[in-house]
């Protein structure tokens, strides 16, 4: 996939995405600047059309920050126990703390999310498991573990149906003044892009980082720290979107290689790209309502997902 | 030069290694050998501080190694692990251009590339250098893991095993390159060994190690003698010279 078509799928998409809804948007009520479409657009298609954009790419990229640090492709923010961990700090702050409104989700979610993902690479690497598939086994058993425990608050405070919604992601609500804390994730990702190449050394192995006089421990710690963040902010706007942060980096890399220098563009690109064709897919496939975005990516993700794991192994042999 | 001054390291209340002091002569190629388990592989971990001793150090010009910083010391001290197996999809370029990592930071100048470009020609990977590492026979990846370090330009350069899973034409091969990077490039080698026909061959000065202590050091004609061999090893063998050069014949 070269980036350029990628780059011009994705500019084309994001203008058709700003047509797509109820209220009918043409070319010339922009042209005579018709206030009440004027204001449509601003309100709910563009932030909407932001948001999909920076998760598709925040995700992404946090799939593939996690996947070198564990040296394992079948791990991110949703196998890596991230995701599981935002929705009990989500919920600990609404049960608790509601009172600082997004404050406190941000701070809980993000703490949590952190302890999650900590707690799980310190387990894979103190247990020193060597099997590839147990890497991803083991986050989601601790995520089920967490959001169990979430699940039990949950139905202490009756909050399951709130605890639901999180888990499946959405971009409905999303209109100006309730999103821009997606915005975060843009200052994380560019951090993710200056530690590129670091993230590419961790990536050879602990050994090798300390042959070659990288500061592991700093390094995997500030690409947990921004998956962390990044996954939280996602789940408190958003909520959950699955296998996007899994699929994207991998099809990436079968197509890019794994020089993180060379392929963190073309993993937001393509995650951007691929979140807003699930999303246009949702709004239109019954049109004029909506179908949750998380559900689509799950569908179309779990097929890409299994085709991509054939011709994987068509490829490795 | 490096000096390993009275170095032990306890796993679990097994001593591996007890009391270990030698030098390492500069610009030469220097084999531990000895039976599995007597420490070899943990010793060159604390040489290239992947692993911490628990009593004793190394020095490195007289300075201890845990002195240095982790990029100071990653330009005079490099080493290549046989589980530093790699399974990332970089090209053999690019592998050799992180061998810079130390010295650039990842972003590589002009001197960068110009080394690694010597790297490549240097072990003859120019053919491959567009290659993924993992289309790669596992003699060819060793190579392109060499052309990392002599990209790295480390003055030391360590080596686990580096013979491991090679087959004879391989393994001789990267003796020989090794030797090269000796009396070429003026750096000092030291290397783990099973085979003690490859260390007796290829090597200019032998430690022997045996139930992590030195059973013996020396040159080669000091180390590959009848009597320490079969100490260190238990098993009766016999030394013949053929053309000048020790063989050791143990089955």
């Amino acid at each position: 996939m070269r980036t350029i078509y990628a780059v011009i799928a994705l500019a084309v998409l994001s203008c058709a995405s700003l047509f797509i809804g109820n209220i009918p948007i043409t070319l010339n009520d922009l042209l005579s600047w018709s206030s009440d479409k004027v204001e449509v657009l601003f309100l709910t298609r563009f932030p909407r059309l932001a948001a999909v954009l920076i998760t598709g790419a925040g995700m992404s990229i946090c799939g593939l920050i996690m996947q070198h640090i564990t040296r394992n492709r079948f791990v991110s923010p949703t196998t890596g126990a991230s995701v599981n961990s935002a929705h009990f700090g989500l919920l600990v702050a609404t049960i608790f703390f509601s009172a600082y409104g997004y404050i406190s989700s941000l701070f809980f979610a993000a703490a949590f999310a952190m302890a999650g993902t900590f707690a799980f690479v310190f387990l894979i690497r103190k247990i020193k498991v060597r099997s590839l598939e147990m890497v991803p086994l083991l986050g989601i058993m601790l995520g089920i573990l967490i959001e169990a425990m979430a699940t039990f608050l949950a139905y202490r405070y009756n909050m399951v149906e709130s605890l639901s919604a999180w888990m499946i992601g959405s971009f409905t609500w999303i209109i100006s003044g309730r999103y821009e804390l997606l915005y975060l994730s843009v200052p994380m990702v560019l951090i993710a892009f200056i530690y590129a190449n670091k993230f590419t050394v961790a990536g050879m192995g602990e050994d090798v980082s300390l042959s070659l006089g990288l500061k592991y421990d700093q390094v995997v710690n500030i690409g947990l720290g921004i998956t962390s963040v990044v996954t939280a902010v996602v789940v408190i706007i958003v909520g959950a979107v699955p296998f996007l942060d899994l699929i994207v980096p991998n099809i990436v890399s079968l197509t890019k290689g794994d020089n993180l220098r060379r392929t963190i563009w073309d993993t937001a690109i393509f995650g951007a790209l691929f979140l807003l064709i699930c999303d246009i897919f949702s709004r239109l496939v019954i049109f004029p309502y909506e179908v949750p975005i998380g559900l689509t990516v799950g569908v179309i993700g779990s097929i890409t997902f299994l085709i991509l794991l054939f011709r994987r192994r068509a490829y490795e042999r | 030069m490096i000096e390993v001054r009275d170095i032990s390291k306890i796993y679990s209340s097994v001593t591996v290694l007890d009391g270990v002091s030698f030098r390492i002569a500069d610009r030469s190629i220097t084999s531990f050998v000895g039976p599995n388990g007597a420490g070899k592989t943990t010793l060159l971990g604390i040489i290239s501080r992947l692993i911490k001793p628990d009593g004793g150090e190394v020095l490195l010009d007289e300075k201890s190694i845990s002195e240095y910083g982790g990029s100071d010391l990653a330009k005079r001290i490099s080493i290549l692990k046989q589980s530093n197996f790699v399974n990332m999809r970089l090209t053999v370029r690019e592998l050799i251009g992180f061998g810079r990592f130390p010295h650039s930071g990842g972003r590589l100048t002009g001197e960068d590339k110009d080394m690694v470009e010597r790297a490549v020609e240097y072990l003859d990977l120019a053919e491959m250098a567009e290659k993924d590492i993992n289309e790669l026979s596992g003699g060819q990846r060793q190579r392109a893991f060499i052309g990392m370090i002599v990209a790295q330009d480390t003055d030391h350069i360590l080596l686990d095993e580096p013979l491991n899973s090679l087959d004879m034409r391989h393994s001789v091969e990267m003796m020989r390159i090794l030797r090269r990077l000796t009396d070429e490039l003026k750096k000092t080698v030291v290397l783990v060994l099973h085979d003690i026909n490859f260390a007796a061959r290829y090597s200019d000065r032998m430690v022997a190690l045996k139930n992590g202590k030195v059973a013996a050091l020396g040159s080669v004609d000091e180390v590959v003698r009848e009597d320490v061999l079969a100490s260190v090893f238990d098993v009766p063998l016999e030394i013949r010279e053929i053309d000048g050069k020790k063989i050791c014949i143990y089955y």
